[in-house]
């Protein structure tokens, strides 16, 4: 279980967030919905260790964390970016198995047969030894899903999953992150698409530009 | 122009092409890690570095190569650091090539998107991971046609080292048509160049070919 308590944030003065709190269950998926400027991004930024708020608390499974931080338990989240950013330079494979040999130091057989079985899972086990520009848009995101889970993140955040992407590839995505979720992966979504949310979410937080609350 | 002369000089000749290729070889062993490390301070928050590395390639670039040599080895040695003739031919070119690669690096690094360094940081890759698995390979692939021009420029830079008496390709040249009056030995020495720049060329084309794997 995902908490956040508290979280703020100003930008040059414009405060942005202005004290969230949100609740993940194990398990479950929270969408963040909200009109462009109402702070989802910034929210999402904070809580994987991209903006350092101005103050919050995190905590996961009543243990807190330090998003930002290097120690092995703040390793706890992953991200799917909007944009995916895979790294160009490095093959599909390279690409998930970059970061748990180097910073988990797990051995090269043991996350080559992870990333395998990762791969297999999302429908992208002929692709391992493609490049990030070989791929299309719905497959780079299933490897950027991958390279996220790859890391045994206890919870999985995504970043728009469905606005870089073809209209009529939103219910694959949805059908991946609900795979993900009978597999007991926690989610934590932020999009401008209510629909995509309705359809996906066990909960929705709404948030509003905090200029249009008052 | 006997076959008999040019045999006669082209030994000169090959010992001066000697000393080129090392100076050339050394050269961008010294000044391509360098420039590296100079670019990224260049683009560093710490300001005082930053600043002290604008100043050290304004000088590099804004003065002669032919003066920095004649600096170091007639110069420093004013203030008690003194030279043997070589390495004051390679510390001056790798001061001065390491000002340019540093520039070409610093336009390279700044292409790469920042996106790489998010995407990196959330995946706990240290600093030093991410510029040498991600980042740098990025970079190369970039900057490869600029690194090249200098890289062809150098061969030809190379021939300055004359000025603090070193005798390199075209200087072993010079000394055989002032002797034997007679454009010959310059002839050839243009020749050795153009093969050497062509040789140059051609191991550019490959390294370009390497790094077209990716997009």
């Amino acid at each position: 279980m995902l908490e956040v308590r508290n979280l703020k944030k100003s930008f040059g003065g414009r405060q942005i967030l202005n004290g969230v709190d949100l609740t993940v269950e194990d398990g479950k998926i929270l969408c963040i919905v909200g009109p462009s400027g109402a702070g989802k991004t910034t929210l999402l930024r904070c809580i994987t260790g991209l903006e350092s708020p101005d103050s919050g608390e995190f905590s996961i499974d009543g243990r807190s964390f330090n998003p930002q931080g290097t120690e092995a338990n703040d390793r706890v989240i992953g991200v799917v970016f909007q944009d995916f950013k895979l790294f160009p330079n490095l093959s599909v494979m390279e690409n998930i198995t970059l970061a748990p040999t180097m910073v988990l130091k797990k051995d090269k057989t043991a996350a080559t047969a992870e990333a395998k079985r990762l791969l297999d899972e999302l429908g992208l086990g002929d692709k391992e030894d493609l490049y990030p520009y070989q791929l299309s848009g719905g497959q780079k995101q299933r490897v950027a899903i991958a390279r996220a889970l790859a890391m045994k993140p206890k919870i999985l955040c995504y970043d728009e999953p469905t606005s870089a992407l073809d209209p009529n590839l939103r219910k694959d995505v949805a059908n991946i992150i609900l795979g993900l979720k009978k597999d007991g992966m926690t989610q934590l979504i932020v999009t401008h698409d209510l629909d995509f949310a309705e359809d996906v979410a066990d909960d929705i937080l709404k948030v509003k530009p905090l200029d249009q609350q008052n | 122009m006997s076959m008999q002369y040019i045999n006669e000089i082209l030994p000169s000749l090959f010992q001066g092409a000697g000393l080129t290729l090392q100076i050339f070889f050394w050269t961008l062993v010294g000044s391509l890690p360098l420039g590296i490390l100079v670019s990224l301070g260049l683009t560093s928050k710490i300001h005082p570095l930053k600043w002290l590395l604008e100043i050290y390639v304004w000088l590099m670039r804004g003065t002669p190569l032919l003066l920095q040599l004649i600096f170091v080895f007639y110069g420093l040695p004013i203030v008690g650091i003194v030279f043997e003739r070589y390495d004051a031919a390679l510390v001056a070119f790798i001061l001065n090539y390491a000002a340019y690669f540093a520039e070409i690096f610093r336009g390279g690094f700044q292409s790469v998107d920042q996106g790489q360094f998010e995407a990196a940081k959330v995946l706990r890759l240290s600093y030093w991971q991410t510029l040498r698995k991600i980042i740098i390979p990025q970079v190369v692939k970039i900057v490869i046609p600029s690194i090249g021009n200098e890289v062809i420029n150098l061969v030809k830079d190379s021939s300055l080292v004359y000025v603090i008496g070193l005798g390199d390709l075209l200087r072993a040249g010079n000394v055989a048509t002032a002797r034997d009056v007679t454009l010959v030995p310059l002839l050839l020495v243009g020749l050795i160049y153009l093969i050497l720049v062509g040789i140059c060329t051609l191991v550019l084309r490959q390294v370009e070919k390497r790094y077209a794997y990716f997009k």
